[in-house]
């Protein structure tokens, strides 16, 4: 690992970002020949160039930097709980959170009844639908909020059954049994409100298409937040990484380093799905791609890893805006695919011997 | 020679300190000189690890333990990590750190909290990478190293806490015999500038190098005295049942199964 190594990494996910932001205004069901025109020539036909200047600025741009700003939430939780758990496999969905937000999206669903069809409809076309996305703002508002909450309360029963942060197997059991049991309910919730199965079934697969500027700043303020978190605490996750005791013997107050490090995870993941839906895999293979480039301290990896899931998930966006125009496919499922793909990939490579000298 | 001749680095009295329900340490008392080498040693089972991870302030358990004359358990975690340095046995280590960062890790109790290291820290790294010849790897990660240049950096790591008092449990696991010898040099290095010294081995004719020799056996201490005492050697041969014997060879002492 040398510094030159880092920081080529950091500025080519940086350039790869900028890259992918362009290419992300470009792509969706109004295709890009359609938009330049009337922006370029905006004296021709004034209608033409307002639609053109809507579709890029209150749908297509809010939501590719939304996608970014989301998976480098992910990222960075996936980052955090892999060093919190000192396992290579944690996901940012472990402690329960994303069961306590399908839950809660559920239940809102269900209450809301009638509107929530329409939401699932306008969901699965994404972008096109303008007119039932704006009347639909405050049941958005809604259902972000039944996501955040219900991901908050998940994460505090997992940390109540496991009676604090002490024993990290509690904690991983207890995070298990909170996401069977959470998932179960919200199961039994979709049962007796068959109405709202489309909507839930657009969340459960994770889509951008409702992030709007709101949703874009309320992300981009909390990953701020969470990357200066991670900056600190680093270095706990790298003692930590030596084993309890020696991290313990460190004089590292452990107790209230992992509160904080919990509630980075938790704010972070809870903050992402509210606004897109259970976005599988990015948390999981952003770490470990920025490993199986370069070995470094924690502080390090969970910048990178954010750099990493924000690059992924943006690039997953326009793909699964591209793939089948005008319609699109749910980004989770995306995300789904390539992420199981590249696990494949990567236990083959570990079966075949030397995973930790790839250099 | 006997404790009353050295200060006490270390107090321990009265503990008890149980894993799950069954208690491993029977009210153990005793006194860890300054500025000198013990060597806690056993069957299997005896409970020198945990005694270890007691006096080091790791564990739960009854009883006071004292370091440098205070009460361990009401120092600072800070003050007391400055002053206590501790190697563990079997602990998961960090394959995706760098030795230097590793390394780097036991300057943690001297740096402020949030503050990048200082100079002082790179040369406390740099003598402690150096001391276990594990300076040529410093760019390397834990992980493509094998068990016993891991524990070279491991041992890196605890000599660059700079403390004054070092406990190490298994010091010696995975090293060959010339890295075995080395350590010996960066212990007895360590002793002439005044570093208290306690480590837990199995190897016994390593351990008749130390200056004190505790002698462990089913969660009591059943001897504390000096190495080249005869009384030290007969408590050795009857805790390991008589199935090796003490005898001196080229100006040392060691230990041979009968």
């Amino acid at each position: 690992m040398t510094l030159r190594s880092l920081s080529f990494l950091v500025w080519s996910l940086i350039l790869l970002s900028l890259a992918m932001t362009v290419l992300g205004v470009c792509v969706g069901s109004a295709g890009f020949e359609n938009l330049i025109g009337p922006l370029l020539h905006p004296d021709l036909d004034p209608a033409a160039t307002a639609m053109a200047q809507q579709i890029v600025g209150e749908i297509r741009l809010p939501r590719t930097l939304g996608a970014w700003t989301a998976g480098a939430l992910l990222g960075l939780a996936g980052a955090v709980a892999q060093g919190l758990f000192r396992n290579p496999l944690a996901d940012p969905y472990l402690l329960g959170s994303a069961s306590g937000a399908s839950l809660g999206v559920a239940l809102a669903l269900a209450a809301l009844g009638g509107g929530a069809g329409m939401l699932g409809g306008s969901m699965m076309n994404g972008g096109v639908a303008v007119s039932v996305f704006s009347g639909s703002v405050l049941v958005r508002l809604g259902l972000t909020g039944a996501a955040f909450i219900g991901a908050v309360l998940a994460v505090l029963l997992t940390l109540a059954l496991s009676k604090g942060v002490q024993h990290t197997l509690r904690l991983l059991l207890a995070g298990v049994v909170v996401g069977v049991v959470l998932g179960a309910a919200t199961q039994l919730v979709l049962l007796f409100s068959p109405d709202s199965l489309q909507a839930m079934q657009a969340f459960m697969l994770g889509s951008t298409a409702f992030v709007g500027w709101a949703a874009c700043a309320l992300m981009a303020g909390v990953w701020l937040l969470c990357v200066s978190a991670g900056g600190l605490l680093g270095r706990v996750l790298d003692g930590l990484s030596l084993g309890e005791a020696t991290a313990h013997s460190l004089g590292l107050p452990l107790g209230s380093l992992r509160i904080a490090l919990v509630g980075v995870l938790a704010l972070a993941t809870g903050t992402a799905v509210a606004q897109t839906g259970l976005i599988a895999f990015v948390g999981l293979a952003a770490p470990h791609l920025v490993r199986s480039v370069i070995k470094t301290t924690h502080g390090r990896l969970m910048l990178l890893a954010s750099l990493m899931g924000g690059a992924l998930l943006m690039a997953a966006d326009t793909l699964a805006r591209w793939l089948i125009a005008p319609q699109e496919l749910p980004v989770g499922v995306l995300t789904a695919v390539l992420g199981g793909g590249y696990l494949l990939w990567l236990m083959h490579r570990n079966s075949r011997g030397f995973s930790g000298g790839s250099q | 020679m006997t404790n009353a001749t050295y200060s006490i680095a270390i107090q321990a009295s009265g503990i008890r300190a149980s894993i799950g329900n069954t208690e491993i340490l029977h009210d153990i008392s005793l006194g860890l000189p300054q500025g000198r080498w013990t060597s806690i040693v056993g069957p299997n089972g005896a409970g020198k690890s945990t005694l270890l991870k007691v006096l080091a302030g790791l564990m739960p358990h009854t009883g006071s333990v004292k370091l440098l004359g205070h009460d361990l358990h009401s120092l600072p975690h800070r003050t007391r990590a400055q002053q206590l340095a501790w190697l563990g046995q079997n602990e998961s280590s960090g394959d995706d750190l760098t030795v230097w960062d590793v390394a780097l890790l036991g300057r943690l109790p001297h740096q402020a909290w949030l503050a990048a290291p200082s100079p002082k820290d790179f040369a406390a790294v740099e003598i402690a990478l150096k001391s276990t010849q594990a300076w040529d790897w410093r760019q390397r990660s834990l992980g493509q190293l094998s068990g016993g240049e891991r524990q070279r950096v491991l041992l890196a790591r605890a000599l660059a806490v700079q403390a004054q008092v070092l406990l190490m449990d298994e010091p010696l696991a995975n090293l060959d015999p010339p890295h075995q010898a080395d350590w010996l040099g960066v212990v007895r290095c360590l002793l002439e500038t005044g570093v208290t010294v306690v480590s837990v081995l199995h190897e016994i004719s390593m351990a008749l190098h130390a200056d004190e020799l505790v002698i462990m056996a089913a969660g009591r201490v059943t001897h504390q005295g000096a190495c080249a005492h005869a009384a030290t050697h007969r408590a050795l041969e009857a805790v390991f049942d008589h199935r090796l014997s003490i005898h001196p060879l080229a100006g040392q002492w060691v230990a041979l199964p009968n």
